[in-house]
């Protein structure tokens, strides 16, 4: 039993040590970090528009943390933008940085589409907007009416898309996700980067969807 | 900041070394085992030199020769049945949790290539059928037949019956509830939002209980225990139950790191259920079947202790490659690339006692099933290994990254090392419980070509594929669209390779099943071990 003991404990410890390293050291010095002064925090419904956003597994596809240029110079060349910094995530809870591309880097989406009707159109059928595109629809996230009602959001879609009558109204749903991909902008400046990124923040000629 | 991370960072390392140092001194000065003698203890008494393999017919089991060696055999024919209802549960529910996994990710992997498919319900958008597929393999059919194959070999390891076995049995069912009801949470939209980690803490809480109640039995059983040595698969065993109700715990802790320190510990806990979870119980699984399979002990027991401390000190720091080039300090990201690449130590340690022991045998693997899932998962386990050593290197990384490479690793580690594994222990175990011979042993061959067909398939398409996908993101030449369209084929071709996974799975859920209910023709073979073959031996 000793010798049991002894290897537990082992392992235990071994664990606390990486635990110290990767949890506790990261987090001291991160929610140090300086938190950018342009950074608005999320209002109300862009933060419903998150849980939609985390709900439906956005995140499987898509990252939000461009890397940086003199490391991955595609990923500001699409018009991704700046590298991010810990700062950017201040208000990120849970954070949603990603691990794929299976679609395109959102860090910067609401500057790259600033459009309300873009980003919904976008929603209810990529392929309306983008030939070939493998995004699913979601059309769970829209009504179908006959006759829109006073104050709702109708969504134009183009044929062979939409309905055959009647419209495509938005949800609350939808239109807080679409209201969160506008707020998906970090195009200020992060005073903590080494050096001014360029001022060319605009979205690319390129246009990456 | 920065002098106190460089000095931490330098006691790190120096920690490690000197763990290294002190280990490789208490070795060599004989503190920890008696080496050789060691890596017998698996063996009964006289059973050395003669195969252990209840899932091949045409092989005589070892009886014993003399009443004394018998009694060994039978002892652990008694310490098998100790743990049957335990271990039945608990891989009973992995079986139906695999088929259920295995149904998720073929839709997953459809919706890549078509995306209409089953768009109208909300229950079944691709951001929640790929997390329950993630879930429900990971925590539903990995997990929970790792632990059942551990709940049946502590008992052999430690030869005694299993003590506490009702707790383990407890256990499983507060496991499946958690299941149940993390998947539902989840296909309901009610994901934590973070990858690994998508059931709401609340219902890990299950897991946490669910899996310190299987602890209780082998706290119970070691201390019961009758072996002098500790045989190298306890110690993967042991670490591994301590260390995931731990990491499982940690990372749930509600709202405590928000931002990107929150991706920290997200990969930090990622990598660990990898590395600290299904990783050790995999190899321990490994260092048991391959030398019981041959009748012969492991080349080096030296080897297999340095291989175990050095995984554990390195592994546990590994977890921010799957952050390069983020937002995170670059002294942490290169402090697990940098344990990343030491990761071969373990592995080549590993290796060379797996694959050694096999030299001169590879012939078993023509007729053993179970020998030739548990090797092939062995060796696919030092191919993964190396193949993320050099992932982890910046400039392997900035390519592989985001792409569809990653999740060719992915399935080459979870399944071609350690679903294969899981396999062959499954058909190793199965006879000892039943008392009843694998009915059709064609399905086993069906079954194993099945899903070796079916991932060699996934594994290389979506690696070659990655690896374009990679290094064309790098340049924005190539338009976003026009890569996309260069992958299709790849995910088309995982569709096929992923629909011969899941036929095999339903080959193996059905003859588990059978085994289960006893069906097929009861031939006296000697395979079986019954306590009247006894009489024929002596
Ligand atoms: C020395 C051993 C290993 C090293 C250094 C290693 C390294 C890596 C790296 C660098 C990544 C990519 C992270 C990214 O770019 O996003 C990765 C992903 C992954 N590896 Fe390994 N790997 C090792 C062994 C294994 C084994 C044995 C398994 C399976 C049991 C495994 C399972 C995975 C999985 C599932 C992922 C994907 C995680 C995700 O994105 O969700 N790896 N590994
Ligand atoms: C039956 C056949 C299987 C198919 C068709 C399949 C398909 C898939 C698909 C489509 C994904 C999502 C990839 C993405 O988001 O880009 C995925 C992810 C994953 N699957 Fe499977 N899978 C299968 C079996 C398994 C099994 C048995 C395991 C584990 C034992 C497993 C472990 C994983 C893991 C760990 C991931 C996450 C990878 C990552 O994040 O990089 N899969 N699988």
């Amino acid at each position: 039993m000793k010798r049991a003991l002894a290897i537990m404990v082992g392992a235990a410890l071994i664990l606390l040590l990486a635990t110290l390293t990767l949890v506790v050291m990261p987090y001291l010095q991160m929610s140090a970090e300086q938190v950018p002064p342009d950074l608005k925090p999320y209002t109300e419904q862009q933060q419903r528009g998150r849980q939609v956003y985390i709900a439906n597994g956005c995140v499987y596809c898509h990252s939000q943390q461009p890397r940086d240029p003199s490391f991955a110079p595609g990923d500001k060349d699409r018009g991704w933008g700046r590298p991010s910094v810990p700062g950017d995530y201040a208000y990120d809870e849970p954070h949603l940085l990603g691990t794929m591309r299976t679609g395109p880097d959102l860090f910067n989406i609401g500057a790259r589409q600033p459009s309300i009707d873009w980003q919904l159109m976008h929603l209810y059928n990529p392929r309306a907007i983008i030939k070939g595109s493998i995004m699913p629809s979601y059309p769970f996230l829209f009504r179908h009416v006959e006759e829109p009602a006073e104050g709702d959001k109708v969504v134009n879609i183009p044929p062979p898309y939409g309905p055959e009558t009647g419209k495509i109204v938005a949800t609350e749903d939808a239109l807080a996700l679409a209201e969160y991909m506008l707020a998906l902008d970090h195009t200020y400046p992060a005073p903590t980067l080494p050096k001014k990124p360029p001022n060319s923040d605009e979205p690319k000629e390129n246009r990456a969807p | 900041m920065t002098p106190t991370i460089a000095i931490l960072l330098i006691i790190t390392f120096v920690l490690s070394t000197v763990g290294l140092l002190l280990l490789i001194w208490s070795i060599a000065n004989n503190q920890f085992s008696h080496g050789q003698a060691a890596a017998r203890t698996i063996f009964s008494p006289g059973e050395e030199g003669h195969s252990e393999d209840p899932a091949r017919p045409s092989d005589p089991t070892f009886t014993g020769n003399t009443s004394e060696q018998t009694a060994a055999i039978e002892a652990r024919w008694t310490a098998d049945q100790s743990s049957r209802t335990a271990v039945l549960t608990w891989l009973s529910s992995s079986v139906f949790w695999l088929l259920l996994g295995s149904f998720f990710g073929l839709a997953s992997s459809i919706k890549m290539h078509l995306p209409e498919f089953l768009t109208a319900s909300e229950f079944l958008t691709f951001g929640r059928i790929r997390p329950v597929h993630l879930n429900a393999v990971t925590y539903g059919w990995a997990s929970m037949a790792g632990i059942g194959v551990a709940l049946f070999l502590i008992p052999r390891l430690f030869k005694t019956p299993l003590v506490g076995g009702k707790y383990a049995v407890i256990g499983g069912f507060i496991w499946n509830i958690g299941l149940v009801l993390g998947l539902s949470a989840i296909t309901l939209g009610l994901s934590d939002g973070e990858e690994w980690l998508e059931f709401p803490w609340q219902i890990d809480i299950l897991f946490v209980v669910g899996g310190a109640l299987c602890a209780v039995p082998l706290l119970l059983t070691a201390a019961n225990r009758k072996v002098e040595h500790l045989y190298v698969t306890s110690w993967y065993l042991m670490a591994a139950l301590v260390w995931f109700p731990f990491l499982f715990l940690i990372a749930n802790l509600p709202f405590a790191f928000p931002g990107a320190s929150g991706a920290t510990v997200n990969w930090w806990f990622a990598h660990n259920v990898l590395g600290l979870w299904v990783t050790p119980i995999g190899i321990g699984i490994a260092y048991y079947m391959i030398p019981k399979i041959l009748g012969r002990p492991i080349i080096s027991y030296q080897l297999s202790l340095i291989g175990f401390w050095s995984l554990a000190l390195f592994y546990s720091q590994v977890g921010i490659h799957h952050l390069i080039g983020g937002p995170i300090p670059t002294w942490l990201v290169t402090l697990s690339i940098v344990h990343s690449v030491m990761m071969s130590i373990p592995v080549i340690t590993v290796a060379i006692n797996h694959h050694g022991t096999m030299m001169g045998n590879f012939s078993r693997l023509k007729d053993s099933p179970t020998l030739r899932f548990v090797w092939i998962g062995a060796l696919m386990y030092t191919v993964a290994s190396l193949q993320g050593s050099m992932e982890a290197l910046r400039s392997i990384n900035v390519i592989t990254h985001f792409t569809h490479y990653t999740v060719a690793h992915a399935h080459l580690g979870m399944y071609a090392f350690l679903s294969f594994i899981l396999f062959g222990a499954v058909y190793f175990i199965m006879p000892r419980l039943t008392n009843w011979e694998w009915p059709w042993r064609k399905l086993i061959s069906l079954h194993f070509w099945l899903v070796s067909i079916g991932i060699l398939i996934y594994v290389v398409s979506l690696t070659i594929a990655g690896w374009k996908q990679g290094v064309a993101l790098l340049d924005a030449a190539m338009p976003f669209m026009d890569i996309v369209k260069m992958t299709l084929p790849a995910l088309q071709a995982r569709t096929v390779g992923g629909a011969l996974m899941t036929l095999g799975h339903l080959v193996f859920a059905f003859h588990f099943i059978a085994m289960l209910m006893r069906r097929g023709a009861a031939t006296e073979q000697p395979t079986l071990f019954r306590p009247a073959t006894k009489e024929n031996a002596q």
